[in-house]
């Protein structure tokens, strides 16, 4: 399979790629690890003109702790992240959900930046970065700017993100009692649900992936939350849930009781 | 374009097109075929080379992603006519039949045991997920990674 | 002789290629002014091709040739190699497979036109300018809606989509009044999902025309060679055998989808000649999955019928059985001749009625895939069991003991007559099942699963005891039931003039280890070291002729030609030995790589023999210089294969998700020559079962597109969703070929689906589930249990 035509530049500098964004408009694509955009350009469902390769792009692969934050360059590949010591501690539900991302070789060529931008709604780290309220930061030409979790997932394949802008990280808070739980789908291994949970004090944060075609926070469930998980039948509350061939929305909308239940349950135990 | 790659520890330059894969690159311009494409969407494995010592699907990386690295195929596994430890353990243990996947089965095998010298069978099991095998049930693969994680010792 | 290989794990003499890089795949070969081929493929699932309009590919950079069903090539068509007819003696309906669709399209996925370029990227651009406008027909694509009255139909001249009606066993109205008189009926009514093979190498052809020569060469990744040249020759193209050699090196996995003689095969050789230069096309995934010929696919209604005792007195079937679009080389044989045939089982059921009506439909078409019949059989009967047993309260290994039929070993006790045509060589039904039940401590097990019942754990296990047709088979047998081709073998033995031995056999290694396993018996038989002896195969002109591999057939077909090919050899080469030795050729023993008179110590070796035969200086009179045999071997039965098959699972009730804790398989293949190879490939085959029975399954949507047709919506089993299978086996040899072998390629495939179906039956049968349809997703099991 070959794609259709198009040129190849990679960025030595942010700014240089953000130039050929501005530049190119909706015909360029930004190129992380490329499993995604690649198989569908071979499968001809996307046509790009100019691919800008930004994975030499300096500064975007660091982990770092700062502060009150994790803070994760956009260009941390999967296994980087899950095999961080520094995100085993600090916010073990995004180590864990790294390492259920598709295989061996989609974790170490993939990227957090690329995952994200792409927003598959079946995608795994979404629920993490919702459930650890998270910041998307980005930078345009016209500057840097930060973007909430909840803000930044908008729907199918599509984020708050506008042409020209680049992630260049993600600021996570510090989540040590958190979990990430998923049910994959038996072909693609994509979640059918994933139930991110963190827990401070009496309180829960859940984030949920696979369940909707934009990724949520059940705050049904945080706003019943009594300690037990008698709240993970909120897990759905106010959701448009998808049904399609693997999953319909009534078993879909179990499942998300189930984990979101597994999911404090297995808190509780921490 | 103009891309410069390392492949089994020799240097290959050449002019080629941004559609190139790196699989293509391998198996067209330096007649690699070892590599296979199975499903050429990264789904079935069988493309798997070591990139800067990590396993990936070749299928769907542009050659030019990997200007100025270094590639292991699974040609460049055998030293000196002898076999890779785990070429040794998966003829030992019967870990392939028709072929095709063994490759990528191998170089996954090579990424795991790098990261996980001791890997239960779960682990291995787990490893293996992105490779497709339709002829062995898996079984004498994880008997094959198992035994060579002990002849690596 | 001593056997120092047969029976031995011996190492592959094939994997040292495989594991350096070095296998030879058909897609690995480039050939001088290679040229690539695309195809546009038809959107819709039924249409009236209005226009085709080629112009702008044709100017497209780099396009040599762009053909459709409009040229010379849509007067072609791909032949179907098995006739059966309907009850009433008609032929069953054949409509032309054209090699490019003409006039109309029938399923998603028909190729409509093929673009050759200099370069494949060139070839794929262009065939996207290739402009057809279609008028959309109305669409069907399940069997029993394909049959009703009034469904849009897929060939005008099939009334009702009927391609044939067929029945075998005992008269309906004695099944029936038996059936009416049955103490305990059970009763299944399900489909055999369509499954998508998805051998890992996709199909691959090379098509190359000698103009000086008047000579064509197809490079094809296939199972058969020499059958692909028999039909394409003489029924697609209609060009000379003698001009056209068809080469298949290493092959990436078979499981069928590669037996078949496939229109792309046909089309490139004839284009080939047109532009006179070399093509390539290989397919991509979603080709594969569009177009290589897919499995299984029946709507079943099938009932048996005990007595108070358990003891089974009637099987009744009714099958629709989809073909698909067009008829595939075997497809018509498959819900046939290789699935009724099989209803006896291992049991003795006294009366039994198949009945199969076999349609077409707006989608891929359906032939052999691992097991072909016998995976669909076995699942009804041994679903039937598992389901009886729990029905009347019995115990389901009771429940088969008492109605196994008895050991019997095909020379002191006779072959067994089925009420299905068949005579069973040898079998120990019994024997296969107690040791089953011995690996999974089965007594042992029941008591665990009440504790654990006790606890709300969904524990199961479930049993099945298989039996198969393989060695496929004696030519007159499957001639009289509508084969078009005999099913023989050919083996031929070199011996070089240095005593080394070189083997061509028409049997094809797709991963089965001929390589090894062929020159394990070879070098027994003559008593020479197995470096001295090499196996040849994948070449119509090295090897004489063949029928291929599949149906578990090469070493009981093709390799008992091969030992009819030593016998010639060893007496030629005792004539020699005697005139050499000045002794009677009678008085000599041939023994351990040499011949030897009887009570002395005089010997010559094999390799002197051989060097005598080829440098005839001081030689028997009469006789011709040479140690070179070709046997074809047409057996005298099919073989039989069975086993038992046990699986232990746990169901999460909470998601429905099915663990599979384990899977014990005790298989009887016959005797062994290579059991690493054996083991393997009943490993292979067991988890090509589990992929059915939980995984897989090929699903069209009302308007015939396939919602299944990637690796991200087919699931297939992956190395985490699998236990490590546990295998033994029984040895009873086959009475009626020379190496006593039966075949092991298909059995796990054949055994293993209904044994974890009924597993997660049993499990679940606390909650009153009382049928599941296949692929058991974690929904489909969870809705069970809710209900």
């Amino acid at each position: 399979m070959i794609p259709a035509p198009f040129e190849y530049k990679k960025a030595r500098t942010i700014d240089e790629a953000i130039g050929w964004l501005n530049e190119y408009g909706y015909d360029a694509k930004l190129l992380a690890g490329g499993y995604s955009l690649i198989p569908a350009m071979k499968l001809r469902l996307n046509r790009p003109g100019l691919l800008i390769d930004i994975s030499a792009l300096p500064g975007m692969n660091s982990i770092r702790e700062e502060g009150e934050a994790l803070t994760i360059g956009a260009n941390c590949t999967h296994a980087d992240i899950m095999r961080s010591d520094l995100v085993g501690k600090l916010f073990p539900a995004l180590a864990k959900a790294a390492s259920v991302i598709g295989d061996v070789q989609v974790r170490n060529r993939g990227t957090i930046g690329g995952s994200l931008a792409h927003a598959d709604p079946a995608s795994d780290y979404p629920a993490v970065v919702l459930a650890g309220e998270a910041s998307v930061e980005v930078r345009g030409i016209n500057g840097s700017r930060s973007i909430d979790a909840e803000e930044f997932f908008q729907g199918i394949y599509t984020t708050a993100l506008s042409d020209n802008e680049i992630i260049t990280a993600v600021k996570f808070r510090k989540s040590p009692n958190s979990i990430y739980l998923k049910f994959h789908q038996s072909a693609s291994r994509f979640a059918v649900v994933g139930c991110a949970a963190v827990m401070k004090g009496n309180e829960i944060r859940i984030g949920i992936t696979g369940v909707s075609d934009t990724p949520y926070r059940a705050r049904g469930v945080e706003s019943n939350y009594d300690g037990s998980d008698n709240a993970a039948k909120y897990a759905v509350e106010g959701v448009d849930v998808l049904g399609d061939h693997f999953a319909s929305e009534e078993y879909r909308s179990h499942l998300a009781r189930v984990f979101v239940s597994r999911a404090i349950n297995a808190l509780q135990e921490l | 374009m103009e891309v410069s790659i390392q492949v089994n520890g020799k240097e290959y330059s050449r002019d080629v097109p941004p559609m190139m894969m790196l699989a293509e690159f391998l198996r067209e311009e330096l007649s690699l075929t070892g590599t296979h494409i199975g499903c050429d969407t990264v789904s079935c494995g069988a493309c798997t080379v070591l990139v800067d010592g990590k396993a990936v699907k070749s299928c769907s990386i542009l050659a030019a992603q990997v200007n100025g690295q270094a590639v292991k195929t699974i040609e460049g596994m055998a030293e000196n006519g002898n076999l890779h430890p785990i070429q040794e353990a998966f003829k030992e243990h019967h870990g392939l039949q028709c072929g095709f996947c063994t490759p990528g089965m191998v170089m996954t095998a090579a990424d795991i045991l790098s990261n996980n010298p001791n890997p239960s069978e779960s682990e291995i099991r787990h490893g293996l997920e992105g490779n497709f095998c339709r002829c062995t049930g898996y079984h004498n693969i994880v008997k094959s990674i198992q035994h060579a994680a002990q002849s690596l010792k | 002789m001593a056997n120092q290989y047969i029976g031995q794990p011996v190492k592959r003499r094939e994997d040292n290629r495989f594991l350096t890089g070095k296998g030879k795949y058909t897609d690995d070969l480039k050939l001088p002014g290679m040229t690539y081929a695309a195809f546009a493929r038809s959107p819709y699932a039924h249409a009236r091709i209005v226009a085709i309009d080629t112009s702008e590919a044709v100017r497209s950079p780099g396009v040599i040739a762009v053909y459709t069903g409009n040229d010379e090539c849509g007067q072609f068509s791909v032949p179907c190699g098995w006739q059966v007819d309907f009850k009433n003696g008609e032929t069953m309906k054949e409509p032309p497979h054209p090699l490019l669709a003409v006039g109309k399209v029938l399923h998603v996925g028909e190729d409509v036109a093929i673009v050759i370029a200099d370069s494949l990227q060139q070839a794929r651009d262009a065939a996207e300018l290739v402009n057809v406008e279609y008028e959309e027909l109305p669409v069907v694509t399940n069997a029993r809606d394909a049959i009703k009255e009034g469904a849009p139909l897929v060939h005008e001249d099939a009334p009702r989509n009927m391609v044939y009606d067929w029945e075998i066993g005992n008269p309906k109205e004695e099944v029936d009044n038996a059936m009416a008189s049955a103490h305990h009926i059970t009763r299944l009514d399900f489909m055999n999902q369509r499954l998508a093979p998805n051998a890992i190498e996709p199909r691959c052809y090379i098509a190359d025309y000698d103009v000086n020569a008047d000579k064509y060469t197809l490079y094809t990744s296939t199972q058969n060679p020499h059958l692909i040249r028999l039909l394409m020759c003489a029924f697609a193209l209609g060009i000379p055998e003698h001009k056209v050699r068809v080469v298949s090196h290493d092959v990436g996995g078979g499981f069928g989808s590669k037996i078949y003689h496939y229109t792309e095969e046909a089309l490139l050789t004839w284009a080939s000649k047109k532009i006179g230069r070399p093509i390539k096309w290989t397919s991509d995934r979603s080709e594969a999955f569009l177009t290589d010929a897919h499995g299984r696919d029946n709507c079943t209604l099938a009932e048996m019928g005990f007595d108070k005792e358990g003891n089974i007195v009637a099987l009744r079937v009714k099958n629709e059985a989809n073909l698909g679009a067009y008829l595939s080389t075997f497809s018509t044989c498959v819900p046939t001749y290789l699935h009724g045939t099989l209803a006896q089982g291992c049991y003795k059921t006294p009366l039994i009625n198949i009945d199969v009506t076999a349609v077409f439909t707006n989608t891929n078409p359906v032939d052999a895939y691992r097991g072909a019949g016998r995976p669909e059989m076995t699942y009804i009967l041994e679903h039937l069991m598992d389901t009886a047993a729990l029905e009347m309260n019995m115990d389901p290994a009771e429940l088969r003991f008492k109605n196994f039929i008895p050991p019997f070993d095909g020379v002191n006790q006779p072959g067994y007559q089925t009420q299905v045509a068949l005579q069973y060589d040898s079998g120990n039904y019994h024997g296969t099942l107690r040791r089953a039940l011995e690996m999974v401590g089965y007594e042992d097990f029941r008591r665990q699963q009440a504790e654990a019942r006790k606890s709300g754990k969904l524990l199961g296990i479930g049993l099945s005891t298989y039996i198969e047709g393989c060695g496929i088979a004696p030519s007159a047998v499957v001639g009289s039931l509508g084969a078009r081709a005999g099913l023989y073998e050919v083996g031929q033995v070199r011996v070089q003039p240095t005593g080394k031995v070189s083997v061509y056999t028409g049997a094809h290694s797709h991963g089965q280890g001929h390589e090894t396993a062929f020159a394990q018996f070879v070098a027994d038989k003559l008593g020479i070291p197995i470096e001295d002896v090499e196996i040849h195969h994948g070449d119509t002109e090295q090897v004489a002729f063949g029928m291929g591999t599949y149906g578990s057939r090469s070493l009981a077909v093709g390799g008992s030609a091969i030992v009819k090919s030593i016998e010639k050899i060893v007496d030629k080469g005792a004539k020699i030995a005697a005139h050499k030795l000045e002794a009677a050729a009678g008085d000599l023993e041939f023994k351990d790589g040499k011949y030897t008179v009887k009570g002395t110590e005089k010997s010559i070796s094999f390799a002197d023999v051989a060097l005598t035969a080829y440098v005839p200086h001081d030689y028997p009179e009469g006789l011709e210089p040479g140690l070179d045999f070709s046997s074809f071997y047409d057996p005298a039965n099919f073989t039989y294969p069975f086993g038992a098959h046990i699986c232990v699972v746990e169901v999460d009730p909470d998601t429905g998700k099915i663990e599979i804790k384990r899977f014990v398989a005790c298989d009887d293949v016959g005797n062994v020559i290579n059991p690493m190879i054996v083991d393997g490939q009943i490993h292979g085959g067991v988890v090509q079962g589990i992929g059915q029975a939980l995984l897989e399954g090929v699903s069209y949507n009302d308007d015939g597109q396939m919602i299944t047709g990637s690796y991200m919506d087919y699931a297939m089993p992956r190395a985490d969703d699998v236990p490590f299978i546990e295998t033994d086996r029984t040895v009873t040899p086959c009475p009626h070929n020379p190496l006593g072998v039966k075949g092991a390629g298909e059995a796990g495939a054949i055994g293993a689906t209904p044994a974890l179906v009924n597993a997660v039956m049993d499990a679940i049968s606390t909650h009153g589930v009382k049928r599941l349809q296949m692929p058991l997703t974690p929904e489909r099991v969870w809705r069970a249990l809710k209900n």
